[in-house]
């Protein structure tokens, strides 16, 4: 292959990244701007909230309860090659509530919520609805994606945090069911051994986390290509979106609260 | 009064207007009739701002479309979509009455609901469907659900992407009448697409064709069948002999 073809088709992909980078930027901003800027649409807020936040809560407790006892099996298992089994509470409860809880329920969520906004939107666009929507005086960022993004911010920490507090339990249930901890001793670690710091990492990342899913859904679906495959398209490309953006402003966050 | 002025709008090499003009006075009904594909649907749309055009001007009482206090501009229209484009996230009557139960014009729920029913009455459908789903009727009953959408507000230009397309033929003849009298009794403006020749009788005070990007001929539907023009005579005669190709 010629090389300067290659070289173009590179730097062709590199800008498309970066303007896209660019979009979704200023889409965000403006995002957020609608969600303080009257006309407010309760109604529709009050909906995304049950959709992003009640209604997920299933997913987000059933993947913190497998994941907060694997992580006690694991950790056990580690521990005691070296003789120190007993980490296993200040272990588990570190590593759900740090790392595991908000990403894990962050990606759950970009799959639940974020594919469900996209596909949404994207099909609205594709049948003319968020046209008639203007026409009808209505401005689509205020009514469509404001209520979700305000609604993912504020709940999808509470999710998070519910998940923590389940993960632990997990690790608690097969800690003293399985591997012999006793129970009141095991609580007490837990507790003693968290800290605030941790509890607020936890919660902002939860809320940049509802903040990535909520916007990545509405930028993909609103600017969505036309017919049914568009909106496969817009809706593959928002949860792909969601995810590595969630992992890499995930480990952002991380060197922010815990590099010394 | 409307007016584009030498609009032109392409996608990408699909050249779709090409130096449209056309008015349309005040109270006044115009139906635009052209063959499937020649842009009337996106004619509308750029009046309306959903689209930009890339070239020309477009004026509203005599004043640019594009710019000025958005809001102000849309709440004197109404407008029916070719696709009806309901939202199915909500029931019918809340699509009719949906300036009314939200924003500057909120009013009463109560008060939204019986405008709703009382529209729909005007578009043929009973109060039953009021509380059913976009998604449960048929397509012409939608058609009719967004005809009752668009004169909700009792906006003062009203734009209908053929509105009787799908419609049996009474039901057709109910919503011609409509259209006449929302024209003739409440002052309004219209402006219609349709391939409805009958349609076209029964609503227009004048007719424009569009053809190649262009307003091939415009004048009082009384001279439409004296036109002398070759595209609309043929388009009348349904023929496939003629200025205007068959396959496109
Ligand atoms: N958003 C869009 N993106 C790309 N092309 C478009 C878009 N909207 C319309 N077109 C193209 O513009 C042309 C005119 O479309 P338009 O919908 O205005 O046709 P029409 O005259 O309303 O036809 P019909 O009578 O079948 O409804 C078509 O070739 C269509 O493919
Ligand atoms: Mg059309």
């Amino acid at each position: 292959m010629n090389p300067l073809r290659l070289l173009g088709g590179i730097g062709r992909a590199v800008l498309t990244v970066f303007a896209t980078f660019g979009k979704v930027a200023l889409f965000t901003v403006d995002a957020i701007s609608h969600v303080f800027r009257p006309p407010f649409y309760p109604r529709e807020f009050v909906v995304a909230l049950m959709n992003i936040g009640w209604l997920s809560l299933p997913v987000v407790g059933l993947t913190a309860i497998f994941t907060g006892g694997a992580l006690a099996l694991q950790i056990y298992a580690g521990g005691a090659r070296f003789n120190a089994e007993a980490v296993v509470p200040q272990i588990v409860a570190i590593g759900m509530v740090r790392e595991l809880g908000p990403v894990l329920g962050g990606l759950m969520i970009a799959a639940r919520v974020t594919s469900s906004i996209a596909a949404e939107i994207a099909t609205m666009k594709v049948t003319e609805q968020i046209d008639a929507l203007v026409t009808l005086s209505t401005h689509p960022m205020k009514y469509l994606t404001a209520p979700r993004v305000l609604a993912a911010i504020l709940t999808v920490p509470v999710l998070v945090a519910v998940g923590d507090v389940i993960g632990i339990a997990g690790g608690y249930v097969v800690a003293t069911q399985n591997l012999g901890f006793n129970s009141a001793a095991y609580l007490q670690n837990t507790v003693n051994f968290l800290e605030l710091h941790d509890v607020i990492s936890s919660l902002v990342k939860g809320a940049t986390f509802g903040l990535i899913t909520a916007v990545m859904g509405c930028y993909y679906g609103m600017n969505s290509g036309r017919g049914a495959q568009g909106v496969g398209r817009a809706t593959k490309s928002s949860v792909e979106a969601a995810a590595i953006m969630i992992l890499a402003a995930n480990f952002i966050l991380t060197g922010v609260f815990f590099s010394v | 009064m409307i007016r584009l002025e030498n609009v032109h709008k392409a996608f990408g090499d699909n050249r779709v207007l090409q130096g449209m003009n056309l008015d349309i006075p005040k109270g006044t009904s115009m139906v635009i009739i052209g063959g499937s594909g020649t842009g009337k649907s996106v004619a509308l749309k750029c009046v309306l701002g959903l689209i930009k055009p890339d070239s020309g001007m477009i004026y509203v009482d005599g004043k640019d479309a594009a710019t000025g206090d958005r809001d102000a501009f849309l709440a004197r229209f109404g407008m029916l979509f070719q696709g009806a484009a309901l939202f199915d996230s909500l029931p019918v009557w809340q699509n009719v009455s949906f300036r009314l139960l939200r924003g500057p014009l909120k009013r009463p729920a109560e008060y939204a609901r019986e405008i709703a029913i009382d529209k729909l009455r005007r578009v043929g459908l009973k109060s039953d469907v009021a509380d059913r789903f976009p998604s449960e009727l048929s397509g012409g009953m939608q058609k009719r659900v967004g005809l009752a959408r668009a004169i909700a507000a009792e906006p003062e230009i009203i734009f209908f992407d053929e509105p009787t397309t799908g419609l049996d033929p009474i039901m057709s003849g109910v919503i011609n009448d409509l259209i006449r009298e929302i024209v003739t009794e409440m002052g309004a403006t219209a402006m219609t697409i349709t391939h409805d020749m009958s349609s076209v009788r029964a609503i227009a005070d004048n007719v424009a064709m569009l053809h190649g990007g262009v307003i091939q001929w415009t004048g009082p539907v009384e001279q439409m069948d004296a036109s002398g023009d070759p595209y609309v005579e043929q388009f009348i005669s349904g023929s496939a002999e003629g200025p205007i190709e068959a396959v496109r």
